[in-house]
């Protein structure tokens, strides 16, 4: 039978299938951290149960510590708590875990791929929504509720309903300083928040193949933002490039390579939905609104939610502009900015800094703003200063942070101030995502860099 | 688990559409390790408004959330959930539901009701027309109905049954071990494993 990759990755993994009842599948990686897991492991706890299979769990700090001071013990008794909590869990039930100063501590999704973990062919869940991210590697990978969590730890496996398959396919060569963050806001703003809704997405196209490891990884991180659970992309010779060396990396390489190549959707197989969009058309994209389908090329104006037709839309574009405070027809590039937010799964890995940084060096960021450099990972900062990547950032006047999620959605002390504008690398732009009453434009690592040293939302074209 | 069979309460008119988990709860709410007392957080930025509906004396007790299309949409926390539940929902009705926040509500017991939109509409006006409608959910008939409407919605048959006999996921899930076990018996070997660290 043909059949697309994600059902010839849910397929293997199904344990058991009956009629009437959810599929129960196999899960070969279950990423923890602490924000969604305590509340799993004491559920673990009062029902006496154990983790069933702590070699296929791993654990990291990411969401609330700090990126400063990380020496010293976390100020915030709250949060303190929650990284103790899961400390705690960790050494109790057996599970891995790279602390806050451990070299492989970092956001959750940028620590599994750059361990080798996440390979072609698995199945990856974690309590983050933007595990979508691992389906860079042709693996299906998708964020779970801590009730899930919970389930995993205790049977490897989760009930789940088949989804639907979506095709995307980008055609084409991306115009020159036109990236994968910029395509990926281009495609949520054509099928909307909900438009992935009970899909998995498959990324294909010529210009997806052109894309490194990391652009597929900045994709397939946002498909959650169009509604789709998982998005993946079939693993080809720049996925094994990528994975060849890495510590987990597999011993019996030649036959993982085979397996591999076998993982593609068959010519013959239908998809229940498809698009197809035109690189050569797409430009560098910024978000104006409050949800990220609310995004336009950056050469555009604010729009006018009178000559929005739909009267849901309009309403909803009245309200993100009140809350964005925005005016109709303004330029999006004569928007100010006030912070300048590097970072996140989305755009916090060493390509992303390299980009950016090319584009800052020997130039200063404009004295109206303030510019954070927020590495995903210990083993990305250690890489970048190797690379001399932390002496740009800072001599252009950013500042050069640790690894962490940071203001990608302000649990730490990193955050906006009520009415500060930021131009951020991460993937929500929702009201209040990176402090309170802050207000954020989604923008690419190229955008980002470029609107730093001008002050307002440009891209390098513009310098 | 709670059991849920069939509910009556009266309804929050939520005319938003795009209500992110971020709104629902934001993440400075979610630094507690505990399953309870969310219901501070809940629609924490919005609540600051004074004009906000929450607010409105007439829909304080109100039980059954509807709120517009793409509700629950972004972050997977189920802290979500729980900040509803505590705050005292028993049902959320909205044209279309983020799919992580669907099953985190129907794994927990807060039930998710999908309408078609002008069934939402309706249901607006005449909750806002009249605050103490009684709105009956029946999971038992899988109907909402009110003053003599009453409109049907879908629900698989093995959710439905799982929720009004109150089981958790985890309980049945360990009844198959034998299956779990064989499938791990011929799982692939070139799968990584965390452990040992290397
Ligand atoms: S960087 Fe942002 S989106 Fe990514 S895991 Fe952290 S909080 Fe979530």
């Amino acid at each position: 039978m043909a059949r697309t990759l994600a059902e010839k990755i849910w397929h293997e993994h199904v344990v058991r299938s009956v009629q009437g009842e959810p599929d129960l599948l196999y899960i070969d990686l279950h990423l923890i951290h602490e924000v969604t897991s305590a509340q799993a492991f004491d559920g673990l706890r009062l029902a006496g149960r154990k983790v069933r299979r702590p070699e296929l769990t791993i654990a990291t700090e990411d969401h609330n510590t700090p990126t400063q001071n990380i020496d010293r013990p976390i100020a915030d008794p709250v949060s303190k708590l929650q990284v103790d909590t899961l400390r705690n869990n960790c050494a109790e039930f057996g599970v891995r875990i790279h602390s806050l100063g451990d070299i492989d501590q970092g956001i959750v999704h940028v620590v599994g791929p750059q361990l080798g973990l996440t390979q072609p062919g698995m199945t990856i869940v974690c309590g983050d929504s933007h595990t979508s991210t691992h389906g860079a590697f042709g693996a299906l990978a998708f964020g779970i509720g801590t009730s899930e969590v919970e389930h995993v730890l205790a049977t490897q496996t989760l009930p789940l309903v088949r989804p639907k398959t979506m095709a995307i396919n980008v055609e084409g060569e991306l115009p020159a300083g036109v990236t994968a963050k910029d395509l990926i806001l281009a495609i949520i703003a054509e099928i909307g928040t909900g438009g992935g809704q009970g899909y998995v997405l498959e990324y294909r196209g010529s210009a997806i193949r052109a894309l490194s490891m990391e652009g597929r990884m900045t994709v397939c991180n946002m498909s959650i933002e169009a509604g789709a659970r998982a998005g993946l992309i079939a693993p080809d010779q720049t996925t094994f490039d990528y994975i060849r060396g890495r510590a987990h990396a597999p011993e019996d390489w030649d036959a993982a390579v085979a397996y591999w190549t076998t993982l593609t959707s068959d010519a013959d197989a239908t998809f229940d939905r498809e698009i197809t969009i035109k690189a050569e058309e797409l430009a560098p994209f910024v978000t104006w609104g409050t949800n990220p389908a609310q995004g336009l090329p950056l050469s555009q104006n604010v729009p006018d939610p009178a000559l929005i037709q739909d009267p849901e839309a309009r309403g909803a574009a009245e309200r993100a502009l009140e809350y964005m405070d925005l005016k109709a027809g303004t330029p999006l590039k004569k928007i100010a900015i006030d912070t300048v937010f590097l970072g996140s799964c989305t755009n916090g890995r060493i390509e992303d800094l390299r980009v950016a940084a090319a584009i800052l060096d020997g130039k200063h960021i404009a004295s109206t703003l303030r510019m954070l450099v927020v590495p995903g990972s210990a083993r990305v900062r250690l890489q970048a200063e190797a690379e001399g990547l932390d002496k740009v950032f800072i001599e252009a006047g950013a500042e050069w942070r640790n690894a962490g999620c940071s203001m990608c959605l302000g649990m730490n002390p990193d955050q906006l101030a009520p009415g500060e504008r930021s131009a951020s690398t991460s993937n929500r732009n929702f009201e209040g995502r990176q402090g309170k009453g802050g207000r954020t434009h989604l923008v690419s690592p190229l955008v980002a860099a470029a609107t730093a040293i001008r002050g307002t939302l440009s891209s390098p074209a513009d310098l | 688990m709670e059991k849920f069979n069939t509910h009556t309460g009266t309804a929050l008119p939520l005319r938003r559409s795009n209500v992110d988990t971020d709104q629902i709860i934001p993440a400075v709410y979610l630094k507690r390790v505990t399953r309870s007392g969310y219901e501070d957080g809940l629609f924490a930025a919005w609540r600051k408004d004074p004009e906000f509906v929450l607010n409105k004396a007439e829909f304080k007790a109100a039980t059954i959330l509807v709120a517009g299309q793409d509700f629950g949409t972004g972050s997977s926390r189920e802290h979500a959930v729980w900040a509803l539940q505590n705050y005292g929902f028993k049902a959320v009705i909205s044209s279309r539901f983020a799919d992580i926040f669907r099953s985190n509500s129907l794994k927990g017991g807060l039930l998710t009701v999908i309408l078609p939109q002008e069934s939402v509409e309706a249901l607006w006006k005449a909750v806002e027309a009249n605050p103490a409608l009684a709105i009956t959910v029946s999971l038992e008939d899988r109907t909402v109905s009110y003053d003599g409407v009453s409109l049907g919605f879908e629900l698989d048959d093995y959710t439905r049954w799982r929720l009004m006999e109150g089981l958790d996921d985890i309980g049945l899930t360990l009844k198959q071990t034998d299956s779990i076990d064989a499938f791990e018996n011929v799982r692939s070997k070139l799968k990584p494993a965390t452990l040992p660290v290397k």
